[in-house]
C-alpha cells in the first residue's frame, strides 16, 4: 500500500495529475461554499436571513443555482463577434485555476521515504506569476466587453481594463518589499528555489517577530499588506471597486450580454479569484500554513491545511465585510486612489524600507 | 524529446499567431494573434531555462504592451473599415524584396556559427533564474540599467506630448 | 528547477480548458433554444437600441496604458534587485535608489501635467486658475 502511494507521488506524471485534480476540486468546492458564505454574511450584516433552504443552512444553494443556470438558454445576441464572444468565458476561467497552482496549502507530507509538497508547482519566479496572471485576466474582460457588440459591455470592459492595470502597478510595487525582506531574512543562506518561491517565503516566516508575536511578514510590512490587499480587491473587481459591473450605470458591465452557463463561468472565475488573492495574501504576509499543532499524532499533516484555510477565510470575511460596508467609488476617485495614493505611497515605502533594512543588515553606509 | 514537442507545437502556434496578426481584417483579432505569438515565445524561454525572461515576456509583452495596443485600437475606433488604397507607391514589390532579403538572411544565419560567437553546449541547462539575471544586471550592466530609467521618462513625456497638445488646452477627455 | 516542474501547471491548464468547454457544450445540449428577434437585440434596458455602441474612447485610457507599461518595466527591474538585496548590499540600494528617484520623477511629471486627473472639472479649474493668475 505504502509503496503504491510512494510510486504515485514520486512519478511526475501521476503526482502532477493528482495535484491538479486536487487543486481543481478544492477550487470548485471553495467557489460553491464562498458564494453561499458571502450571501449569508452580507445577509446577516443587513439584518436579513439569506439563502437557507437548499441543504443544511442553505449551503447547497450555489449548487442549485449552478444547475439551474446549466438548464437555461444561452442567448447569443445578434451583434456579437462569435469567436471572441465564446472564448471570453473560457479565458476568464483559465488564469483563475492556474494561479492557485503556485500556492502552498500545507506543510510537505512524508509518505514512506518520499516527501510530497502540498503545492502544485514551486516556481523560481513564483511571485511574478501573480502579476502575469493578472495581466492575462484582463483579456477575458476586455474581449467579453468588445465582442458583445453592445454599449454597456464595452464601457464596462474598457473601464475594467484601465482599473485592473492601474492597480496591478500598485500591487507589483507592494510586492517588492516582500522579496527584499525575504532576501534579507535568508541572508545569503541556502536559497533553494530562490527568494521568490512561495514555499521559501512561507518557510522564512517561521520564528518570531518580537517575543510571542509570530514572524509573519505582515508585522514588518504592514503598509505593503494594506496596499496589496486594497489592490487585490480592485483586481478582483469587488465592491467598492466594482465599477466594472456598476448596475446603476452600466447594467452588468462586461457580462451584460452573457446568459446561462456562460455567465456562470464569469461568476465562478470571480469567486475563485477572490479565494486566490486571499490565499496569496495569506501566504506572503500571514505565514501561509504556519500555525501551532503540526506535530500532533495522526492529524498533524492536516493541521497546516486547517490554518491555511482559517486564515484565508478570515481575509475572505474581511472582503465580504468591506463589500457590505463601503459604497462604490466614482471612476475618477478610483483612478486617483490608484495613481495618486497607492503608487506614490508604495514607492516611498519601498525606499524607506530598503534603507532601514539595509542599515540593519549592512550597518551605516559610511562604516 | 519534451523540448522538441514543445518547440514544434509552440512554433506552430507562434507562426499561426503571426499570420493571424497580419491577415486579420479586424484589428482586435490581429492583437489576439500577436498575443498568441508572444505567449508562445514565453514557452520557448521556459523550455530554455530562462524562467525570469519568460515571466517578463508574459507580464510586459503579453500583458502591458498588448493592453496598450488594445486601447490604441479602441482609441482609433474598432470597426473602422480598413482602407485598401495604398499611399506608398511600390509598396508590394518592396515588401516582396524585403521578404526575399529576410529569407536570405535566415539561410545565411542558419548555415554559419559566427553569429554571436558565444558557444552554448547543448544539453547543459542555462540558469536563467531571476537571481542570476539580477546579479548579472547589477554587477555588469549597471549603466544600461540606469539609462533604462531615463528612457522610460522619455516615454512618459512622449505619451503626454501625444495626448495633450498644449498645456492650457483641454485634453480629448 | 526543470521543465518537469511545470507539468502540474500544464495538466491544470488541460483540466481547466476541458471543464470549461465540456460544461459549455453540456449546457448547450440541455438548455432550451428558442431565439426571437427581440431577444437577440443588444441589451438596452427594455427598449429598442437606438445607437450602436461608441467606437472611440478618450485618450486618457491610452495614457493610463502607457504609464502602466512604464511602471511594469520598472517593477520587473525592482524585483531583479530585490532577490539580490542581501549580497548587493549598499551598492544595490544606491543603484536602485537612483532608479527609483527617476521613477518618482516620472510620476511627479505626469501628475503635474494632469495626466492623472480623471475629473475634467479639476483640470479645467486649474487651467482657469492659471489664466486668472496670468490676467492679474
Amino acid at each position: 500500500m505504502t509503496s503504491l502511494l510512494e510510486t504515485l507521488f514520486t512519478t511526475p506524471l501521476w503526482s502532477g495529475l493528482i495535484k491538479a485534480i486536487a487543486v481543481f476540486s478544492l477550487l470548485m468546492l471553495t467557489a460553491l461554499v464562498l458564494v453561499w458564505f458571502e450571501r449569508r454574511v452580507v445577509a446577516f450584516m443587513q439584518n436579513r436571513i439569506g439563502p437557507n433552504r437548499a441543504g443544511p443552512f442553505g449551503i447547497l444553494q450555489t449548487l442549485a443555482d449552478g444547475l439551474k443556470l446549466m438548464f437555461k438558454e444561452g442567448i447569443r445576441p445578434r451583434k456579437v463577434e462569435v469567436g471572441m464572444y465564446l472564448a471570453a468565458p473560457i479565458a476568464a476561467m483559465i488564469p483563475a485555476f492556474l494561479i492557485f497552482m503556485v500556492v502552498p496549502i500545507g506543510a510537505p507530507i512524508h509518505i514512506g521515504d518520499a516527501t510530497v509538497t502540498l503545492q502544485g508547482a514551486d516556481l523560481n519566479v513564483g511571485l511574478l506569476v501573480v502579476l502575469a496572471k493578472s495581466s492575462l485576466a484582463v483579456y477575458s474582460i476586455v474581449l467579453a466587453g468588445w465582442a458583445s457588440g453592445s454599449k454597456y459591455p464595452l464601457l464596462g470592459g474598457v473601464r475594467a481594463t484601465a482599473q485592473m492595470i492601474s492597480y496591478e502597478a500598485a500591487m507589483g510595487l507592494a510586492l517588492v518589499p516582500v522579496v527584499v525582506l525575504a532576501s534579507a531574512q535568508l541572508a545569503g543562506g541556502d536559497v533553494g528555489l530562490g527568494t521568490m518561491s512561495f514555499a521559501t517565503i512561507v518557510e522564512l516566516q517561521q520564528g518570531s517577530f518580537r517575543g510571542p508575536i509570530p514572524g509573519w511578514f505582515v508585522f514588518w510590512l504592514l503598509p505593503s499588506f494594506v496596499i496589496f490587499f486594497t489592490a487585490a480587491v480592485a483586481e478582483t473587481n469587488r465592491a467598492p471597486f466594482d465599477l466594472v459591473e456598476a448596475e446603476s450605470e452600466i447594467v452588468g458591465g462586461y457580462h451584460t450580454e452573457y446568459s446561462g452557463f456562460r455567465f456562470a463561468m464569469f461568476f465562478l472565475a470571480e469567486y475563485i479569484n477572490m479565494f486566490n488573492v486571499c490565499a496569496i495574501a495569506v501566504t506572503l504576509f500571514l505565514g501561509g500554513w504556519l500555525g501551532p499543532g503540526a506535530d500532533l499524532p495522526y492529524v498533524g499533516w492536516a493541521v497546516p491545511i486547517f490554518w491555511f484555510l482559517v486564515k484565508t477565510y478570515a481575509l475572505l470575511f474581511l472582503l465580504v465585510w468591506i463589500r457590505a460596508t463601503l459604497p462604490r467609488f466614482r471612476y475618477d476617485q478610483l483612478m486617483s486612489l490608484g495613481w495618486k495614493r497607492l503608487i506614490p505611497i508604495s514607492l516611498v515605502w519601498l525606499v524607506l524600507f530598503a534603507l532601514v533594512r539595509a542599515w540593519q543588515s549592512f550597518g551605516a553606509p559610511w562604516s | 524529446m519534451v523540448e522538441l514537442v514543445l518547440f514544434v507545437v509552440f512554433a506552430a502556434a507562434a507562426l499561426f499567431g503571426a499570420v493571424t496578426m497580419v491577415w486579420a481584417r479586424n484589428p482586435v483579432y490581429s492583437a489576439m494573434g500577436l498575443m498568441l505569438s508572444m505567449f508562445s515565445v514565453a514557452v520557448f524561454y521556459v523550455s530554455n531555462g530562462a524562467h525570469f525572461i519568460a515571466a517578463v515576456q508574459v507580464i510586459i509583452y503579453a500583458g502591458a504592451v498588448m493592453t496598450l495596443f488594445l486601447f490604441v485600437i479602441m482609441l482609433i475606433g474598432v470597426d473602422k473599415a480598413e482602407t485598401r488604397t495604398e499611399n506608398l507607391p511600390l509598396q508590394r514589390p518592396a515588401a516582396l524584396g524585403l521578404i526575399a532579403l529576410f529569407g536570405a538572411g535566415v539561410v545565411v544565419a542558419g548555415r554559419s556559427a559566427w553569429v554571436t560567437g558565444r558557444t552554448v553546449s547543448p544539453g547543459s541547462p542555462i540558469d536563467g533564474s531571476i537571481e542570476e539575471v539580477g546579479g548579472e544586471l547589477f554587477n555588469n550592466w549597471l549603466l544600461p540599467f540606469e539609462i533604462t530609467a531615463l528612457l522610460l521618462i522619455i516615454a512618459a513625456a512622449g505619451a503626454i506630448a501625444l495626448a495633450f497638445f498644449r498645456d492650457d488646452e483641454e485634453g480629448d477627455a | 528547477m526543470s521543465l518537469i516542474d511545470y507539468l502540474p501547471i500544464a495538466i491544470m491548464f488541460g483540466i481547466a480548458v476541458g471543464f470549461a468547454v465540456a460544461s459549455l457544450v453540456l449546457s448547450r445540449l440541455i438548455g432550451p433554444k428558442n431565439p426571437t428577434p427581440e431577444k437577440l437585440e443588444p441589451y438596452e434596458c427594455g427598449i429598442v437600441p437606438l445607437q450602436d455602441p461608441v467606437q472611440r474612447f478618450p485618450v486618457k485610457f491610452y495614457l493610463v496604458a502607457m504609464l502602466f507599461v512604464i511602471f511594469d518595466i520598472e517593477i520587473v527591474f525592482l524585483f531583479a534587485w530585490a532577490v539580490r538585496f542581501h549580497d548587493l548590499g549598499w551598492y544595490g540600494v544606491g543603484a536602485v535608489g537612483v532608479f527609483t528617484l527617476l521613477l518618482i520623477e516620472t510620476l511627479v511629471y505626469v501628475w503635474k501635467r494632469g495626466a492623472l486627473d480623471w475629473n475634467i472639472a479639476h483640470r479645467r479649474r486649474r487651467v482657469v486658475d492659471r489664466q486668472l493668475r496670468e490676467a492679474a
